[in-house]
């Protein structure tokens, strides 16, 4: 019942009819709190959020995702795999080394030749540096260690490169974004483009920034990736998701985080 | 292994009332969902939080189902002397995940 | 870790109505049965309204993760503490959500967080050293439904 009221909603969005137009009364953009999860019209996730969340993330003792960036800082002296080595023997002092890192993937990696995520980085790093297995998808190390290496870049804008080789990438994410998909017949762009910041039956839509993956979210009570929420956005809107790790799937992670460039990196938010 | 997370003061004066925030990453699985295969998944929650201070239980707690996910708790002590707070999660399996912080009182 | 998503928990609980015969658990929980859970916690005792605040928030965005504070007035001494916090939720499939015992020390305050199965009161009620009791019972809308639902 729920399922077919949700897709007739969506439908009547794709056919271009009226939806309640609410104001959003969590956020005050004169607010000074606010000033940081704002860059120029783009919003952080959140702004958008109840305020009980947004205290949630502003304690790093209450924000659960801080569990993982504990794990990742353990991990990071570890060593693994048959070389032996740990992530700090290459990369020394993670506060150091990896700091702005997070704030440019997904980005073209020239020794892979393709566009690689964060997390697939890091799995190549394992593979060909450290003689180590490969982490899985979503698993605690996989997103322990990205959360980690992702927060150190804390605070910094997101500046993800769309030109050069990244530039295919780049037009392929914006063409799925804007496609329309799945039963309801929407696209990305519907809710997060023109109708962010007003209710879809409970549902208030944000802009869709990802600057805070991996985030601890209240719906899977528990940290996920970029990749991961995608794949969530193809189930609610009933479309067939795109497999983890695809061409599709890290494309369309780019355009969203491009749309993100400017906001600071918030990794681990907290989002509902 | 869930690994708690622990935060108080290191050090307090005599009499002075301070908080403890408590973590500890685990599922808390309700025993409530199905599998994919509409197997029912079993209960495996942390049904219980011990805190001793240097010895004497000050402050305990049992929890149900309906505890979320990676359960946080937090509660408040008197500083009365030096010594140590000890945290313990008494997980359904049996297992008993624990945690101390030291504590100087002036 | 595996996911714990609110959908599949819903689907169990509606799933539970028909099969309550066999797993009575999955019933939902009503007033008279917490009633009676909180009646045996509190040795009997009639809870009267007042002394206990509770804290949630006016909307949970989610029903997985709703975080709470509960607080009682109490001077905490030997002469007179509150021992025991139970916090109830009628509307879960079993009510019981976490009880909460002190000892003289600190301030009667505890704070967590719960899972909430639909729109309901959440009730608190306080036992104090001197067997009286006391309570607090707030409403929370739970969203359900949408992509955070």
């Amino acid at each position: 019942m729920r399922k077919t009221l949700m897709a007739a909603t969506l439908a009547a969005v794709a056919a271009g009819l009226a939806v309640q137009a609410q104001a959003d009364p969590p956020f005050d953009p004169k607010d000074p709190k606010m000033a940081p999860f704002i860059a120029g019209a783009k919003r952080s996730g959140y702004t958008f959020a109840e305020p009980e969340t947004r205290a949630m993330q502003d304690d790093d003792f209450t924000n659960p995702g801080f569990l993982w960036v504990e794990d990742g800082k353990k991990m990071w002296s570890k060593a693994e795999g048959k070389a032996g080595k740990a992530c700090q023997d290459c990369h020394g002092d993670a506060e150091k080394s990896m700091k702005g890192v997070g704030t440019v993937y997904p980005r073209f990696d020239p020794h892979a030749g393709m566009l690689l995520t964060l997390e697939q980085k890091i799995n190549q790093c394992r593979t060909e540096r450290m003689g180590a297995a490969e982490f899985k998808f979503d698993s605690k190390p996989y997103n322990a260690i990205a959360t980690y290496v992702k927060h150190q870049s804390f605070g910094m804008p997101i500046a993800v490169q769309t030109d050069g080789p990244v530039a295919p990438y780049f037009d392929m994410g914006r063409r799925l974004y804007y496609e329309r998909r799945g039963m309801s017949d929407i696209a990305c762009k519907h809710c997060h483009e023109d109708l962010a910041g007003m209710h879809m039956r409970t549902e208030l839509l944000s802009q869709g920034m990802p600057n805070g993956f991996p985030q601890y979210r209240l719906k899977w009570q528990t940290l996920g990736s970029a990749q991961k929420r995608i794949r969530g956005c193809f189930d609610e809107v009933r479309a067939e998701p795109y497999p983890v790790d695809s061409l599709e799937n890290t494309v369309l992670e780019l355009y969203a985080t491009w749309r993100a460039n400017g906001l600071r990196v918030e990794s681990p938010a907290v989002r509902k | 292994m869930p690994t708690p997370r622990v935060k108080m003061p290191a050090t307090a004066a005599k009499g002075e009332i301070f908080e403890v925030k408590t973590t500890i990453d685990h599922d808390m699985e309700s025993g409530q969902r199905k599998d994919k295969d509409g197997k029912p998944i079993p209960r495996k929650i942390i049904n219980k939080f011990t805190v001793t201070y240097n010895g004497k239980q000050v402050f305990w707690s049992e929890w149900a189902s309906a505890v979320s996910a990676n359960p946080y708790c937090s509660f408040f002590l008197t500083a009365t002397e030096s010594g140590t707070v000890e945290m313990q999660w008494h997980d359904d399996d049996g297992q008993v995940y624990a945690t101390s912080q030291k504590i100087t009182v002036a | 870790m595996s996911q714990l998503n609110r959908r599949t928990v819903l689907a169990g609980i509606g799933a539970g109505a028909a099969a309550m015969a066999v797993a009575p658990q999955l019933a939902l929980a009503d007033k008279a049965a917490a009633d009676d859970m909180i009646s045996k916690l509190i040795n009997g005792a009639k809870p009267q309204d007042g002394k206990v605040r509770i804290k949630l928030p006016q909307i949970a965005e989610n029903g997985n993760t709703v975080p709470f504070t509960v607080t009682v007035d109490s001077p905490m001494t030997e002469a007179s503490y509150v021992k025991a916090i139970h916090v109830v939720a009628d509307g879960n499939p079993a009510p019981g959500v976490a009880s909460f015992y002190f000892t003289p020390t600190g301030k009667a305050e505890v704070s967590m967080r719960m899972r909430l199965g639909k729109t309901q009161d959440v009730r608190a009620v306080a036992l104090m050293s001197d067997g009286s009791a006391w309570q607090v019972s707030q409403e929370i809308k739970v969203t359900i439904g949408g992509c955070g639902g």
